[in-house]
């Protein structure tokens, strides 16, 4: 390793901070007709009637389209897909592109109008005409599993599945019998607005012989979108061609199957018309899904010195109004986590799923592990208060292994953790961050009674990436496997294309797969170019999401060039002749042990392939490699936070000051990138302890669609990080690399509570509701001092 | 967030926009630096038939030293008034306030006379203004009036513009008294949940942001002040005459006892 390891910029850069890179609504087919929604003021309402004429008649209007009108045109054979039916008997009420019946949730599409401009389609959205009668709205979770109204007329209760994870029933009330301590804890996870820098757009393109189709999409997922537009609409797989190009992030939000691809793809095809839509900012909030939103119990129970004996978890969890690709599993991605990284001698978990009357859920950055890592992070800090401990103690004295090294351990959630090495890894955030002089500052104001007090938050997580080995998913009832593709190719000129079934969306595949193939191949990471994210350049692969890219996807291009150099081996044996045994590789050249003028580069030797003048007997031309890996566990990352608050007590205003963070991703590619996305990936998590929530009303209004007050952060709210790590391979994979993509978030939002919890603890205050906000802050110190003021 | 068809006319002078305005009546609209304007168009809360376009006329954007007082040209936008040394010298409140609007792509569009014009009680520099004792110059078809700030904001986003007059100038009294500024908010470029502007001196002056429908003065705290009252007293007088909004970022009884809090560190803050 030469190149990997080092920092390296990203390649991607140039063109995207030019305003070069082209975005789906940068790309443009002639006689392009626009989509306007015509989407339900109302949560929950029969759709009496949709009255298109006026909006027909608005002048550049090509058609205007009712749910009905579109259930007639046949142009779908199945609803919009789940693919995780986490139960046999789970509830998964149709979910059709634009509704014919019954709108279930603010912002569902009710007609489709197609016009020659966008502004003419939004115009005539605005005139069609629908008479809606108002059905009573399930507007939150706690109204979905309390309340008596119902998310969908026609099924009988809003409970969607029930799913349990309890190994050992016995052993778990055991714990809780036995125990000297225990604590509960109630968490909400509220929901969030994903809000990716570029909002979600498509395109679909059919061309007029052949009967095929190209659908533009600003989707982290192109090679599944495939596959579901083929089954949704009946159109043969074959004849689809999907490409995402630049995409500006999805954070999950873009791994869907969405209405408006569907309609796109149908419309054009029927039509023989491009058709384009993008949404708006603030349509983004109904019509792109949203993450958490998750009510939490945890218990512990634990012995006198604080040692666990066991954990209990139940959540209930907000579906939306529809199971889309995944919602009712994000939930469980989570499910095995809540032990974190402790010795837990008995656990059970279990969870219910409920529809509301809101926009759908599904996978955000994290999906169910942020939720868990905060739930198991927060109650040890319940614990270490009920114990009497400090949180750094009480972690230590329930590390798995005791904090030290391990490989191929099984957890109490049935899992087997790849590796794990948590004493070092503490101790390294402990000292970076100067906890110590932390702790002493933190008395210094306590004593001086000072309006700013500070308070000091550790999070000790692990995760679980590296989605997935597919055996593993098929026992999760999931719809599909979890290998990656990849293909390695040697031009006749020396040059080398990549082609990766991993679909970048900012992540910097085509910088960290250039540095695994130069240094694999001896070749200079200029000289390697990355395909990606068309099927018809990249027709094998299973995307980009759950930090599966490098320890799954970038995995198979190191592995797939490693098959390259055996052939070439073969060749460069066959031309100098030796044995191929007698070969060694470095720096891209084959040289004879013992005979350092017989050498042959192995850019050259591409060029022997391609002209098959003097290969040996019966081989195949080129210089040409696949591999599809299919790792033989996921990939559990973990680290240490520390973060540090000011909070105002005069005004409950709080500022993070200081943030910490250690986390082992095993060793790293590019240490840049990962630092990238640790940064973005801790402000997210922050983001949610401290700023954003998507707020409804009662009647499952949304009250923060737009940024004007949905509170997103900027780098004006983050103080300069101290970013460290640790380094402890993956047994999962030939090179020990773990994902990092989400351990930022999963790390920092239990972080950021408890500090704030620490910074009130003088008052007595356990618990805050994310997000903390400062109204919510002075509150809780208002109500300790008797509510005076 | 797509706006409604419009017609678009730019004008090069104050008068051809008082022109304009009289054509066209109420369907127009003054556009300055659109970013309270264009927002509302998006959301489709505003859809005026005609924009008439005054921001890239010559003239309306200088800053003088007129004697008594600072002039500043309705078009001067906040970035410019953040960084004019004339302001920073002569009325540095104005000055700083501009620094904290937004953020930087914010403050380099904005402008003074469309911030007083929509007359937003959570917007900034009304409320500096406000506090400086500053006045309005309107011109219209009848010629040009002087309005004082303390009589220009009559109602939410409502002032004493007339839907013919167009904003040239502001005028703010040169002061060398204490002053300070507070915001309140939860991300630098946010809004303010609540702020206060004050201006010590002889006869002090405090205002407040987005404690009710229009940006306001602090009257019963100056009053309180100008009796001989104490900074804390005078400071627990701060909700008096107010109607704080509930929203998102805090209710009606926490802007109060922000507001509490923000006038009192304000006082100390311009007396110190
Ligand atoms: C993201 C964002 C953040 C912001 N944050 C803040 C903030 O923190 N604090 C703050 O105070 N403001 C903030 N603003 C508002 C900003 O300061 C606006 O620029 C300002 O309020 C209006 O000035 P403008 O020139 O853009 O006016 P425009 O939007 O062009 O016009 C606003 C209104 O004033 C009228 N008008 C404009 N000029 C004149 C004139 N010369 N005579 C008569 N009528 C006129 C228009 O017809 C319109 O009704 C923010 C705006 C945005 C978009």
């Amino acid at each position: 390793m030469t190149i990997m390891g080092t920092p390296r910029l990203r390649k991607e850069d140039p063109k995207l901070l030019t305003g070069e890179g082209k975005f789906v609504d940068d790309i443009h087919a002639p006689g392009e007709l626009w989509m306007g929604m015509v989407r339900s003021p109302y949560a929950h309402a029969k759709i009496v009637s949709v009255d298109t004429a006026e909006a027909a008649a608005h002048s550049g209007v090509h058609a205007v389209y009712s749910g009905k009108d579109l259930e007639e045109m046949g142009l779908w054979i199945a609803p919009l897909p789940c693919v995780w039916p986490v139960t046999d008997d789970m509830l998964n009420p149709p979910h059709v592109p634009v509704v014919t019946e019954e709108a279930n949730f603010v912002g569902e599409i009710v007609a489709v109008v197609l016009a020659d401009s966008r502004y003419g389609a939004v115009d005539a959205a605005e005139l069609v005409e629908v008479s809606y009668e108002e059905l009573p709205a399930v507007a939150s979770l706690d109204a979905a599993v309390t309340g008596d109204a119902l998310a969908h007329s026609d099924l009988d209760t809003n409970k969607a599945y029930h799913w349990p994870l309890v190994p050992d029933p016995d052993a778990l009330d055991a714990a809780f019998a036995n125990a000297a301590h225990t604590v509960t804890g109630t968490f909400v996870q509220q929901r969030l607005i994903p809000a990716a820098m570029e909002p979600r757009g498509v395109l679909a393109v059919p061309s007029p012989h052949g009967g095929d189709i190209t659908l533009y999409s600003s989707s982290q997922v192109p090679h599944i979108l495939k596959v579901m537009v083929a089954a949704t609409t009946g159109i043969p797989e074959n004849k689809i061609r999907i490409v995402a190009p630049a995409v500006g992030g999805g954070f999950g939000a873009k791994l869907n199957i969405n209405p408006d691809e569907i309609l796109a793809v149908t419309l054009a095809n029927r039509l023989g018309l491009p058709v384009r839509w993008t949404e708006t900012r603030s349509e983004a909030a109904f019509s792109t899904h949203q993450g958490r939103g998750q009510n939490q119990t945890i218990e512990i129970a634990a012995d006198a010195k604080g040692k666990i004996l066991g954990v209990r978890v139940h959540l209930d969890a907000d579906m939306g109004a529809y199971m889309r690709l995944i919602t009712p599993g994000v939930p469980l991605l989570g499910s095995f986590l809540y032990t974190g990284v402790y010795d837990v001698p008995a656990f059970g978990f279990t969870c219910d799923g409920y529809f509301t009357n809101l926009t759908p859920t599904d996978a955000y950055r994290g999906a169910g592990r942020p939720e868990a890592s905060y739930a198991i992070e927060r109650a040890m800090d319940l614990l270490a208060n009920e114990v009497g401990v400090g949180p750094d103690e009480i972690r230590r004295r329930n590390y798995l292994n005791g904090g030290e090294a391990f490989q191929d351990l099984e957890v109490a959630s049935t899992l087997v953790f790849d590796s794990g090495h948590y004493g070092p890894n503490l101790d390294k955030a402990l000292e970076l961050s100067d906890y110590a002089s932390l702790r002493a500052e933190q008395q210094r104001r306590r004593e001086a009674g000072e309006s700013k007090q500070l308070g000091i938050g550790l999070c000790t997580y692990v995760e679980i990436c590296g989605l997935a080995p597919s055996r593993a998913l098929a026992g999760l009832n999931y719809g599909a496997g979890g290998w990656e593709h990849a293909l390695v190719r040697f031009l006749p000129t020396g040059k080398v294309e990549v082609v990766t079934g991993s679909t970048p969306h900012g992540q910097g595949h085509e910088t960290s797969w250039s540095m695994i193939v130069a240094d694999k191949l001896g070749v200079d990471p200029d000289d390697v170019e990355v395909l990606h994210s068309d099927t018809a350049i990249s027709p094998l692969g299973l995307d980009t999401y759950g930090s599966r890219s490098l320890s799954v996807g970038g995995v198979a291009i190191s592995m797939a060039c490693d098959k390259v150099v055996e052939k070439a081996r073969l060749i460069a044996a066959h031309q100098l002749e030796a044995n191929p045994d007698d070969l060694e590789f470095s720096g891209g050249v084959f040289r004879v042990k013992g005979t350092p003028t017989a050498e042959l580069p192995i850019q050259g030797i591409a060029y022997e392939a391609f002209t098959a003048h003097n290969l040996p007997d019966g081989m195949e031309p080129n210089l040409q490699e696949q591999m599809t890996f299919d790792p033989p566990n996921f990939a559990f990352p973990f680290g240490t936070h520390v973060a540090v608050v000011e909070v105002d007590e005069d005004t409950g205003g709080v500022t993070l000051v200081g943030y910490t963070a250690v986390d082992d991703c095993g060793p790293q590619v590019n240490p840049l990138i990962v630092e990238g996305q640790v940064h973005g990936g801790i402000v997210q998590g922050v983001a949610q302890a401290l700023w954003e929530e998507a707020v409804y009303d009662e009647a499952g209004n949304c009250k923060n669609p737009s940024f004007l007050d949905y509170l997103v952060p900027s780098s004006m709210e983050v103080p300069s990080m101290v970013l460290d790590s640790t380094e402890t391979p993956s047994t999962s994979n030939p090179l020990g690399v773990k994902g990092v993509g989400e351990a930022g978030t999963i790390g920092s939002a239990a972080a950021v509570i408890n500090a704030v919890c620490d910074a009130l603890s003088p008052y007595g205050v356990t618990d805050i509701e994310m997000p903390a906000t400062p109204q919510k802050i002075w509150r809780k110190i208002q109500d300790a001092k008797g509510g005076e003021a | 967030m797509i706006p409604a068809a419009l017609k678009y006319v730019e004008v090069d002078s104050a008068a051809a926009a008082v022109a304009a305005l009289s054509e066209y009546g109420d369907d127009a609209k003054l556009m300055a630096g659109g970013h309270s304007l264009i927002p509302l168009m998006r959301f489709r809360l505003a859809a005026p038939a005609v924009i008439v376009d005054i921001s890239r006329m010559g003239g309306l954007s200088d800053i003088r030293d007129a004697g008594e007082h600072i002039s500043v040209g309705a078009l001067a936008r906040h970035h410019v008034v953040e960084n004019s040394e004339l302001l920073q010298a002569q009325a540095p409140l104005l000055a700083h306030v501009a620094s904290k609007v937004g953020d930087p792509s914010v403050r380099h569009r904005g402008t003074l006379g469309g911030s007083m014009a929509h007359g937003d009680p959570a917007s900034d520099l009304p409320a500096a203004v406000l506090a400086l004792g500053g006045s309005v110059v309107l011109q219209g078809p009848d010629g040009e009036r002087v309005v004082a700030a303390d009589d220009f904001f009559t109602g939410f986003l409502e002032t004493a513009t007339a839907e013919t007059e167009i904003i040239t100038e502001i005028r703010i009294p040169k002061s060398s008294a204490g002053w300070s500024f507070q915001k309140f908010n939860r991300r630098a470029q946010d809004w303010a949940i609540v702020g206060v502007a004050a201006v010590l001196g002889d006869d002090p002056r405090v205002s407040l942001i987005n404690m009710g429908p229009s940006p306001m003065r602090a009257s019963a705290v100056e009053a309180a002040l100008a009796g001989g009252a104490s900074m804390a007293e005078a400071a627990s007088l701060a909700t008096d005459g107010t109607a704080a909004p509930t929203d998102l970022n805090g209710d009606a009884d926490y802007r109060g006892h922000l507001a509490r809090v923000f006038v009192e560190r304000a006082l100390v803050e311009a007396a110190g």
